[in-house]
C-alpha cells in the first residue's frame, strides 16, 4: 500500500525574472514501510522533492498525496498540524536547539500534543534510549558528540511515533564509522518499527542501506536500483 | 495554540543570557527614554503641584480689575481695602504688599527673582497651614524677615539669623516657615508697614487674600465688584489663581519632555528593531526547525513579540527606579511667569506619570519587535533551514 503519491509534480522557483524549473512532471509512488534514498547530483532537486514529501514546501503543479492526505493547497497552519503528526524531521546539521538538553530537545514534537509533562519526558528518555542514548539525556548538544547529536536528532523525529521519517543528508557531517551507526539505527527503524523513511544522500555507500534508490538529474527521475 | 505560545516564549527567555550584549541595547535605550521622561514630567507636575497646593477653595485674592493674574502689578489702596474688608461673605482679609528683589541663587550664583511680602498678622490668619518652622516670627517695625523653606534652601544668604540686602536697606532673617510645600515657601514675608516704607508703597497694597465664609461666597463679593464699578477689583478663587499661572510653564514643561523623549524613542526603537532583527537572524535555523516540527506562525510571531516588550519592561522599570530614585523628591526652582519671581518645587514622580513611563517602553518594544517577529514567521521554512 502506497503512503507516498506523487502525480505530475513540477516545482519552479523565479530568480529575478528567470524561472528555474527544479522538478518537471514528476511521478512517485513509495509503499508504507519503504527506505528510499534519492541520490543525483547538486541541483537535481533531490532536496526539493524531500520537501514537498516532508510538507515544508507546495508544488508549482502535480498533486502530492502522503499518509492518505492531499498536501496541495492546505493552509500552513493546517500542514504544520499535519507535519507534527505524520513527519519526523533529520537533517544533516541536527537542527538542535543548543540552549536545550538532549532530553528537552527531543520532547520538543511531544509539546505540539497533549501528553504532560511526565509522559513526555518520559516518552523522550524511550526514545533517547532506542537510539542508545539514555544515560546522555540531561546533555546539552555542545557536550556530545556529532554522531550523538544526529542521534539526539533522530530520537526527536521518532518520538511523536510519525510514519515517516525524511531525512536531508543525515550522514553527511560525519565520519564513515559514526555516519555507518547513524544508517543502522535508521535501519533499525526501518526494520524493526516500520518507519517509512525517505533519505537525501549524496553518498553511494549510505544508499546501500536502503532498500531502493532513486536517481535524479534535472528534476526527473532517471533511474532506480534496488 | 496557547501551549505553543508559552513554549516557544520560554525558549526564546532562556535564550536571552547568550545574548545578553544585544538585549541590553534594549533595555538601556528604552531605560534612557523612560527616564528623562519621567523626570520631565515629574518636573512639570512638580511645579503644577506646588503652585495649586497653594490655593484653599474658601480662600481667594482680590487684584485691582485690570490685573487679573498678577499681584506684581496690583495696587490697591486703604479705602478699597477698607471696603473688601466690609463685604459679606468676606469672613477674614489680609492686605499684602507684593514686591520682588534680586537674590543671588545658591546654584548658579545669578541674581534672580524673589518675592517680598509684606503681610499683616491677618496674613498668618488666613493661611492656617503656614508655621514657622525655625527661629521666630518678625516682629513688627523691625528690618526683619522669615524665609520660606524653599526659598532659604535655593537662594544664597537666606540663612536663619543672616543679614540680607534689600533695596538698599539691611534685613536680618528671623525665622523659617513652611506651608505644605506651596509657593509661599518661595517667599521671604516682612511685616507690611516696615516693607511699605522699605519699598516706598506708602499705604498701598498689591493684593488682598481673603477667606471666604462658604467658598460659593465668591459670587456675592464678584457680583459686589461688578455693581460697583468704581471700585474696580477683581476676585479669583486661590485655586483658580495659581492653576491659571501654573497652565502655561506646566504646558511648556511637558510639551518639551514628550519631544525630547520622542526623539529618544525614534532612536530606542531603532535600536530594539536592530537587536530583534538581529535576534530572529541568529536564531533563523532554530525558528525554522521548530516551524518544521509544526510550531505554527503565530506563536513564533508573538513569541518575538513577548520578548521584545519584555526587554522593553525591564528597561521601562529599571528607567523608571532611576528617574524615581534619582529625581523624586528633588528640589529646583524657576521662574514662574505668572508672578515674575522663581518657584521653587519638588520633582514629583507620582504613579501616574510611572504608568506613563511603562506605557511608552511597552509601546517601543512592541513596535521595536513586530517587523522582526513578522520576518520570522514569513520566511520559507525551506530557506530558513539552510540558514538564508
Amino acid at each position: 500500500m502506497s503512503i507516498i503519491q506523487l502525480n505530475q509534480v513540477s516545482r519552479h522557483f523565479t530568480k529575478g525574472r528567470q524561472k528555474v524549473e527544479v522538478l518537471n512532471d514528476l511521478d512517485l509512488e513509495i509503499e508504507e514501510g519503504d527506505f528510499l534514498a534519492l541520490m543525483g547530483p547538486s541541483g537535481s532537486g533531490k532536496t526539493t522533492l524531500l520537501n514537498l514529501i516532508g510538507g515544508l514546501d507546495q508544488p508549482t503543479a502535480g498533486s502530492v498525496e502522503v499518509a492518505g492526505r492531499q498536501l496541495v493547497g492546505l493552509s500552513s497552519r493546517k500542514l504544520a498540524q499535519w507535519r507534527s503528526r505524520n513527519i519526523g524531521f533529520i537533517f544533516q546539521f541536527y537542527n538542535l536547539l543548543p540552549i536545550l538538553s538532549a532530553r528537552r530537545n527531543v520532547e520538543l514534537p511531544l509539546l505540539l500534543t497533549r501528553l504532560g509533562g511526565r509522559q513526555r519526558r518520559r516518552n523522550a528518555d524511550v526514545a533517547l534510549a532506542i537510539v542508545g542514548l539514555g544515560d546522555r539525556a540531561g546533555h546539552k548538544p555542545g557536550e556530545l558528540s556529532g554522531g550523538q547529536q544526529q542521534r539526539v536528532a533522530i530520537a526527536r523525529a521518532i518520538v511523536a511515533d510519525p510514519r515517516i521519517l525524511v531525512c536531508d543528508e543525515p550522514t553527511g557531517d560525519l565520519d564513515r564509522e559514526t555516519a555507518d551507526e547513524i544508517l543502522d539505527l535508521l535501519e533499525l527503524l526501518n526494520r524493526e518499527h516500520g518507519k517509512t523513511i525517505i533519505m537525501v544522500t549524496h553518498d553511494p555507500k549510505a544508499a546501500t542501506h536502503a532498500r531502493r534508490t532513486l536517481y535524479l538529474d534535472k528534476g526527473s527521475l532517471v533511474r532506480e536500483a534496488a | 495554540m496557547l501551549g505553543q505560545i508559552f513554549q516557544i516564549t520560554l525558549l526564546n527567555l532562556r535564550n536571552l543570557p547568550s545574548r545578553l550584549g544585544s538585549s541590553s541595547v534594549i533595555v538601556v535605550g528604552i531605560g534612557g527614554v523612560v527616564t528623562v521622561l519621567v523626570a520631565i514630567l515629574a518636573m512639570a507636575a512638580g511645579f503644577s503641584e506646588t503652585l495649586n497646593r497653594a490655593g484653599a477653595p474658601d480662600r481667594a485674592i482680590v487684584l485691582r480689575g485690570g490685573s487679573s493674574s498678577a499681584e506684581l502689578s496690583s495696587t490697591i489702596d486703604l479705602q478699597r481695602s477698607q471696603y473688601v474688608a466690609t463685604l459679606d461673605g468676606v469672613r477674614l482679609a489680609s492686605g499684602e504688599l507684593y514686591t520682588v528683589a534680586d537674590i543671588p541663587k545658591r546654584a548658579t550664583l545669578l541674581p534672580s527673582n524673589v518675592v517680598i511680602r509684606g503681610v499683616e498678622q491677618s496674613a498668618f490668619e488666613v493661611r492656617p497651614e503656614l508655621r514657622i518652622i525655625e527661629g521666630r516670627n518678625f516682629t513688627p517695625g523691625r528690618n526683619e524677615l522669615i524665609a520660606g523653606r524653599g526659598a532659604s534652601a535655593q537662594f544664597l544668604g537666606i540663612d536663619l539669623g543672616a543679614t540680607v540686602e534689600l533695596r538698599q536697606s539691611d534685613w536680618t532673617v528671623v525665622g523659617i516657615f513652611e506651608s505644605g510645600g506651596s509657593a509661599y515657601e518661595s517667599e521671604l514675608w516682612a511685616d507690611l508697614a516696615t516693607a511699605q516704607s522699605a519699598f516706598r508703597r506708602f499705604s498701598l497694597i498689591s493684593s488682598m487674600r481673603v477667606l471666604l465664609e462658604e467658598p460659593g461666597a465668591i459670587e456675592s463679593v464678584r457680583g459686589d465688584f461688578e455693581n460697583n464699578p468704581a471700585v474696580d477689583l477683581s476676585i479669583t478663587s486661590e485655586e483658580e489663581f495659581f492653576r491659571s499661572q501654573s497652565e502655561f510653564l506646566t504646558t511648556l514643561i511637558t510639551g518639551f519632555g514628550y519631544g525630547v523623549a520622542l526623539i529618544m524613542a525614534v532612536g530606542a526603537m531603532f535600536a530594539a528593531l536592530n537587536t530583534m532583527y538581529a535576534a530572529v537572524s541568529t536564531r533563523t535555523v532554530e525558528i525554522a526547525t521548530l516551524r518544521a516540527l509544526g510550531f505554527g506562525s503565530a506563536p513564533v510571531v508573538i513569541s518575538v513579540l513577548v520578548e521584545s516588550v519584555a526587554l522593553a519592561l525591564i528597561g521601562g522599570l529599571l528607567g523608571a527606579a532611576v528617574a524615581w530614585f534619582g529625581f523624586n523628591g528633588y528640589t529646583v526652582s524657576t521662574l514662574n511667569q505668572g508672578s515674575f519671581s522663581q518657584v521653587a518645587f519638588d520633582f514629583a514622580v507620582g504613579p501616574d506619570i510611572l504608568i506613563t513611563g511603562i506605557v511608552w517602553a511597552l509601546t517601543l518594544g512592541l513596535a521595536g519587535g513586530l517587523f522582526p517577529a513578522l520576518q520570522a514567521a514569513r520566511l520559507p521554512i525551506t530557506r530558513a533551514l539552510r540558514g538564508d
